[in-house]
């Protein structure tokens, strides 16, 4: 295999992960690296690195359409990177200080956590409009359109969706991920915001998490120019298909095939972590 | 929400569009420059030992691109990338403390703050 024959296998992989993650809302992230590990037989800290690129430019590039829509909260979105930066710049950290096969490990659940939370939404609980103290001093509030009307809401358990929102930054820097399953998981589960908030809000952020590991992949050299290349072109083209096909499609069988894929990844990102060959 | 937050959300969308638009066009250009003058195998990636742009000052990056060497378009388009969502906190903590909002002018200063300190840690 020469040069533009692997370069152009990596950008086509790319466009399709970046398809499928808008498509079922996982992000592209989550599928790359496996498949750059498994498939290409490329080192992880490369595979993070120019996974981490990609988020970097899918999440931006995505962060327009929400902000325009009035979906995405800023200020709730503002206040969380706080936890989000500071979980990432750790993770980053702790990548040089944890073995490739412990991460490969961890990748392997956090897949099987996305496959699993993909098939399974729990149907959030009606929301109530609490007084909410800490909330309310913060400004974390708003309201979305709905059916013409505008609905209200409040931040709930601010103090426990900081600290979920801590984790899902360290697994973004540990993993070259955007890890919106969490972040989704924190503001929706555990803050009771409205489900259309969190996953857009969940996007407006993860750029900036992202963002907050780069500096830490660039000075150790895991972001590889010609291999992140391929990756954020084709991640980036295919996300934005996947988000204009997105409207009004029926994505069931297309979130179950997609659901066995990263499960089988995972599988086998466990494996090869447990039998030490990553 | 009033009209000026909504101002500023829409500022900041506009940031991330024409930042990331203009990173992956110059990402591009490298890429097709890197294609057209690449010859020989795929390099072994298999094993870590640090990509070559930790080495680099972002001067030698800019200097790189401008002589149209291939790997330096692409490091400078994904530095561009880098700063595209930083340019957007910093219109955040700019924004804020022009709508007198202290609390938010805090709150992005502090994620601009660690958004930096990723760019001091050596290795």
């Amino acid at each position: 295999m020469n040069i533009l024959s692997f370069s152009f296998a990596i950008c086509l992989t790319s466009v399709i992960a970046g398809f499928l993650g808008a498509l079922t809302g996982l992000g592209g992230g989550v599928v790359i690296v496996p498949v750059l590990c498994l498939l290409f037989k490329v080192d992880l800290h490369y595979a993070i690195g120019a996974s981490l690129v990609s988020v970097i430019a899918t999440s931006s590039g995505a962060a327009a359409a929400y902000v325009r829509d009035g979906y995405s909260n800023v200020r709730i979105g503002m206040f969380l990177e706080v936890a989000t930066t500071l979980g990432a710049l750790l993770g980053a950290y702790m990548v040089a200080k944890v073995s490739a096969d412990w991460i490969g490990i961890l990748f392997g659940v956090v897949l099987l956590y996305s496959a699993f939370a993909s098939l399974h939404h729990v149907a959030p609980a009606p929301k109530r409009i609490d007084t909410n103290t800490l909330a309310v001093r913060l400004k974390l509030r708003g309201y979305y359109p709905s059916q013409g009307s505008k609905e209200d809401y409040v931040a709930d358990h601010v103090p426990a969706g900081f600290g979920v929102m801590f984790v899902a930054g360290a697994l973004s820097g540990l993993l070259g991920i955007g890890s919106g399953a969490v972040k989704v998981l924190a503001m929706d589960q555990v803050m009771n915001l409205p489900f259309k908030v969190s996953t857009t809000t969940s996007n407006f952020m993860i750029g900036v998490t992202a963002t907050a590991s780069a500096g830490v992949y660039l000075s150790r050299g895991y972001i590889l120019p010609e291999l992140a290349m391929p990756v954020m072109l084709g991640v980036l083209a295919g996300s934005l298909a996947g988000s204009r096909v997105l409207v009004g499609a029926e994505v069931k069988t297309l979130r179950w095939v997609f659901a066995i894929v990263i499960a089988a990844l995972g599988v086998e990102m466990m494996f090869n972590g447990l039998t030490a060959r990553l | 929400m009033s009209g000026a937050d909504q101002r500023l959300e829409i500022a900041m969308g506009k940031i991330l569009r024409i930042g990331v638009t203009v990173a992956a066009l110059v990402v591009l250009a490298g890429g097709i420059l890197y294609i057209l003058q690449a010859s020989g195998p795929v390099p072994d990636y298999s094993h870590f030992d640090g990509a070559p742009i930790a080495d680099k000052h972002f001067g030698s990056i800019f200097a790189g691109a401008l002589r149209f060497q291939s790997n330096s378009l692409i490091e400078c388009g994904i530095l561009l990338l880098i700063a595209t969502p930083i340019v957007r906190v910093l219109v955040g903590v700019v924004g804020s403390s022009l709508l007198k909002d202290w609390l938010y002018t805090t709150v992005s200063a502090i994620v601009l703050t660690v958004l930096f300190l990723s760019f001091f840690t050596r290795r």
